[in-house]
């Protein structure tokens, strides 16, 4: 026992260093991993505070460019509504107005965002007090942005497109092939989306958008338009270049995207698959 | 003592800051990513224990981490180059140097070039090899260390001799 004491008085410190740098390599192998740790990430009120107090300050630089956003986007949604009363007063097509109601929105505030790196995550003010809940889908008028990960009271990271552990759902919009979308990781502007069957009649400048199976988005949010496509020989499916609309490294104020009935869901795929075994 | 006890903690703070803050936005290039902010452990003073050194540099890089949601690759490099920093001393001021009086800000360029250059490339490299946490990423690694270890180098130094205290 005396032993034991002595060796650890004597070696104190580099136990000290091998204990502090095990725990960093664990963090940081967990982090490559799908189960990210909870305690060491940005949702958490020191950093979030932080990065609002930044935010207030640079938010100035872009207000410009952000009204003229806000201004096309009201022209948008107007152009909508006014084209759509003759739909909606015509109670045999209530469809689509039903299923939107699927859908919850919540608006956040970026406040901090990176893309310089391979695994890059956005940081939003707003978490569980405002509803915000991990899986949730974050998009802005312009496309996707992420996934949420981690949600404190007030503060959430999210999970960016431009994360190489990012996937999910999408399809062509015109011809409704599915694939998965994912980041190589090398270009802030460009995605790839996967698993495509080879067909003839994909054509650059098709919109790609996100597939109904998606769990975090709602269906048909846009993402990009193909830019090339690469054929792999041996699986004879072809991959797909996808040009964001998004452009990833000014994005300033995002909607938060849940489906209502998503635990209904969930419950029930679980209870289909327990059935099957 | 308690004198430097303070100091260190604005340091450590300030530090920190100016990284988030300014350091964390300069990126060029996709290669260049200064961190002057492992000044702090180059700047911890020599003959005050080993353990605070330790135990701070590995508060330093968790937060940083949390920052970055880099998971624990800031906290890695930081305590390697905390615990292998008397060994830096003792290749860049020599043996026979009586290294327990060393003040960074006291010696001269060429010196402190030395020093901040070793400390500098030890962390990058375990910061940017942890960080591409793989082979095929490796040859892109080494060219992040190079040219973001320059960089950080000339921030370093540069911080050093602009809050160095001048004696009359």
């Amino acid at each position: 026992m005396q032993q034991i004491i002595s060796f650890i008085i004597r070696n104190g410190l580099r136990l000290l260093f091998l204990l502090l740098l095990g725990i960093s390599l664990w963090l940081t192998i967990s982090h490559h991993s799908f189960h990210r740790s909870k305690l060491v990430n940005s949702s958490n009120s020191f950093t979030g505070y932080i990065y609002s107090k930044m935010a207030s300050v640079t938010d100035y630089f872009s207000l410009k460019e952000e009204n003229e956003r806000l201004y096309e986007e009201n022209l948008l949604m107007k152009n909508f509504l006014l084209n759509n009363k003759q739909i909606t007063e015509n109670t045999s097509l209530n469809l689509p107005v039903l299923l939107n109601k699927e859908v919850k929105v919540m608006g956040a505030k970026v406040i901090e965002n990176s893309f310089r790196k391979q695994k890059n995550f956005l940081t939003l003010r707003g978490g569980t007090n405002q509803g915000i809940e991990r899986d949730m889908g974050v998009i802005n008028d312009k496309g996707i942005v992420g996934i949420v990960e981690h949600t404190s009271k007030n503060y959430s990271t999210v999970l960016s497109v431009l994360n190489t552990d990012f996937q999910t759902v999408a399809k062509i919009k015109k011809n409704n092939l599915f694939g998965t979308l994912s980041w190589d990781g090398k270009s802030t502007g460009f995605v790839q989306l996967t698993d495509i069957p080879r067909i003839e009649s994909i054509m650059k400048g098709d919109t790609i958008v996100t597939g109904f199976s998606s769990k975090a988005f709602p269906e048909d949010i846009p993402i990009g338009t193909i830019e090339r496509a690469t054929l792999d020989e041996s699986t004879n499916t072809s991959t797909l270049h996808v040009r964001l609309f998004n452009d990833m490294t000014q994005i300033n104020y995002v909607y938060v995207v849940g489906n209502i009935h998503k635990e209904e869901i969930e419950e029930l795929k679980e209870r289909t698959e327990d059935n099957e075994q | 003592m308690s004198s430097e006890i303070i100091k260190n903690t604005i340091r450590f703070f300030l530090l920190l800051l100016m990284q988030v803050i300014v350091f964390n936005n300069i990126s060029l290039y996709g290669y260049i990513q200064p961190y002057p902010y492992l000044l702090f452990i180059i700047l911890y003073p020599v003959n005050s224990g080993r353990y605070g050194l330790l135990l701070s540099s590995f508060l330093l890089g968790i937060i940083m981490d949390m920052f970055c949601n880099s998971g624990g690759i800031h906290a890695a490099s930081c305590l390697i180059l905390a615990y292998f920093r008397h060994n830096v001393f003792k290749i860049s001021f020599g043996l026979s140097y009586e290294y327990q009086t060393i003040k960074i800000p006291t010696t001269s360029l060429k010196e402190q070039i030395v020093f901040v250059g070793i400390c500098v490339f030890l962390h990058h490299l375990v910061l940017f090899l942890l960080e591409a946490f793989s082979f095929t990423l490796f040859g892109y690694a080494m060219l992040k260390v190079l040219f973001s270890g320059i960089f950080t180098i000339i921030f370093s130094v540069l911080i050093i001799n602009l809050f160095k205290i001048t004696k009359k």
